[in-house]
């Protein structure tokens, strides 16, 4: 599976709280949740992120609660792939729970800026940053993994593959 | 190579005689919880999945505790839908307003976990219960709710920082100026992915409540679990409430640590964490005067009898600051019911504080005390993050219950002994 879009660069400790405020959390609708994505760390996000986007950041990124509506917003507002030095560990597991790309890869975070077009294809977990023309490898996701990501997240794939 | 204590919780649940960091093992879990939040996209998942009943109706905890009493009708649809899965799901252990508490201080005092349980929850301060010897940990709504349909989960079994406390606690020192003071020491993802096992001869002098609030807290280093060894203080807590029998594990002594770190109780001091991350932590010599405008003494790390009674022996004869707005929530029922008994209340009304009903509430920006454009605010809960509780640029001091009541008297960020 191929992804392109435009990069969104945020630094360290980007926590669940940032991503979607507590104040959206009554509601589990992901629309509703999506309008509100970054809000309180970048107001703008929401108006400029088109589908296929890219976020990109640096530590720890998710920290903070377990919220599955943290990951369910991002996905939800279009972004196709989160690349980051670390995730906090919950967000990790719901990232790749409700079928949001996720790949750890210091080397692409250190040479991608806000605004650079960045594609990756998951299965290979090749980063291209098509605004330097430059390659970074990611560890890709063991097809296990991948194939709950293709599926749209572990109960789709609980589903379909009770249906097979 | 040895195990440590929670390697040996998790094996136990895998039903192997090892297991080292790294593996991934799958795991029979003896609670699930989850609350008004995390519970309706849980649901959501277990229909999506297509499951029809639960795995063990006596094995689920639903806690509506975030933002109940229900502050607006979209908090109110969410219980409703909560209350009606409990319902045709026959949950023996739902907690509506009247049984509720704060999820992290309810279920250990209903029993309902102990020393050697396996337990998950979609809350990220699921890891609370390592304080009475259990691994638990958060997760999101799609593994709780995975773990409603097979009362099973997978981990990937995690490597660990062994904390060592040494000594007896200086004046005014809790567990929450320990957890600070650790946290402060190893920052937010100090601990990513890993057990904080708690050690030392200093565990003896932390009351279970102190343990609590430093195994609550653990997350906020990005730990998997905070875990504390079972001695006389947690059996003690156990006696006449857990309902399932103590499984007592400890740590093998060639077990392999990450890191070893050593906290000497006795030279620590009240410790503030500064906005916005939790390792932003502060000794009272590089305080400043920092004026507050609320301060709230409550929040699964801090609710329990012993942080009221601390508040208390501050806000006794004295009255909160003119100007100052001062919130006291205790975490559940039972404990503000003792609160009551032991006059706690009394003293805190007079001192022109609030006492308000069990939530979580403020802590997470629902209600009972948002904050307004610029406002600072003290309190005893687990996280500063930019517009936590209110207004984006609002701010949150995270202190223990001595300093929060503290500096509802002074009006900024004191210790008692400021006063």
């Amino acid at each position: 599976m191929n992804v392109k879009g435009n990069v969104f660069k945020y630094k360290s400790d980007v926590d669940t709280d940032v991503i979607i405020p507590a104040r959206y959390l009554n509601t589990s609708s992901e629309s509703e949740l999506a309008a509100h994505c970054m809000e309180d760390i970048d107001p703008d996000f929401v108006k400029k992120v088109r589908q296929g986007d890219i976020i990109v950041a640096e530590d720890n990124f998710g920290c903070g609660s377990s919220r599955e509506h943290a990951p369910i917003a991002i996905k939800a507002s279009g972004v196709s792939l989160v690349i980051a030095n670390s995730f906090a560990r919950i967000f990790y597991r719901n990232a790749i729970n409700i079928g949001l790309p996720i790949l750890e890869c210091p080397d692409a975070v250190k040479n991608i800026l806000s605004g650079d077009i960045v594609s990756c294809d998951l299965s290979t977990g090749v980063i291209t940053n098509e605004s330097t023309g430059k390659k970074f490898q990611a560890e890709p996701f063991p097809p296990f993994i991948q194939e709950i990501i293709d599926d749209g997240g572990l109960m789709k794939h609980i589903r379909k593959t009770l249906k097979d | 190579m040895g195990m440590t204590m929670s390697q040996k919780i998790l094996a136990f649940h895998a039903g192997l005689d090892s297991v080292k960091a790294g593996q991934l093992i799958n795991a029979r879990l003896d609670m699930v919880l989850a609350n008004d939040i995390t519970a309706p996209v849980a649901i959501k998942e277990f229909n999506k999945a297509g499951a029809s009943c639960v795995a063990c109706r006596d094995k689920i905890a639903l806690v509506m505790d975030h933002f109940t009493p229900n502050k607006d009708i979209k908090a109110a649809q969410q219980c409703k839908a909560t209350r009606e899965f409990a319902a045709a799901q026959n949950i023996e252990h739902f907690f509506d307003v009247g049984q509720m508490g704060i999820e992290h201080a309810l279920l250990p005092e209903q029993g309902l976990v102990g020393a050697g349980d396996l337990v998950i929850g979609a809350d990220s301060h699921t890891c609370t219960y390592g304080a009475l010897g259990a691994f638990s940990t958060g997760v999101g709504s799609t593994d709780m709710a995975a773990g409603m349909m097979t009362q099973m989960c997978w981990f990937k079994v995690p490597s660990a920082i062994r904390i060592v406390l040494k000594n007896q606690p200086a004046k005014y020192i809790t567990g929450k100026d320990v957890i600070l003071h650790v946290i402060g020491l190893i920052g937010v993802d100090g601990a990513l992915y890993k057990s904080m096992e708690f050690t030392g001869d200093g565990v003896q002098h932390l009351s279970i409540d102190d343990r609590f609030s430093i195994c609550n807290m653990a997350i906020e280093a990005g730990a998997k679990n905070g875990i504390f060894p079972v001695d006389e203080v947690t059996m003690n807590y156990m006696a006449g409430r857990f309902k399932r029998k103590p499984v007592i594990f400890a740590a093998d002594p060639d077990a392999e640590y990450e890191r070893e770190i050593e906290v000497d109780l006795s030279t620590l001091e009240p410790t503030v964490s500064f906005p916005h991350l939790p390792e932003n932590t502060k000794k009272p010599s590089e305080w400043g005067d920092i004026a507050i405008d609320q301060v709230v003494i409550g929040s699964c790390t801090n609710g329990h009898i012993s942080d009221l009674r601390q508040a208390a022996a501050v806000l006794k004869d004295r009255h909160v600051r003119k100007g100052v707005r001062c919130i006291i929530i205790p975490a559940t029922n039972a404990i503000y019911l003792q609160a009551i008994h032991e006059g706690l209340v009394d003293i805190f009304i007079q001192a022109g504080a609030i006492v308000s009903t069990p939530t979580c509430g403020p802590c997470l920006g629902g209600h009972m005390g948002i904050l307004a454009e610029n406002e600072r605010c003290v309190s005893t809960t687990n996280r500063n993050f930019v517009g936590r509780m209110g207004h984006v640029t609002s701010e949150i001091y995270l202190a223990s219950p001595f300093v929060a009541a503290a500096s509802a008297v002074a009006g900024k960020i004191a210790t008692p002994d400021m006063l």
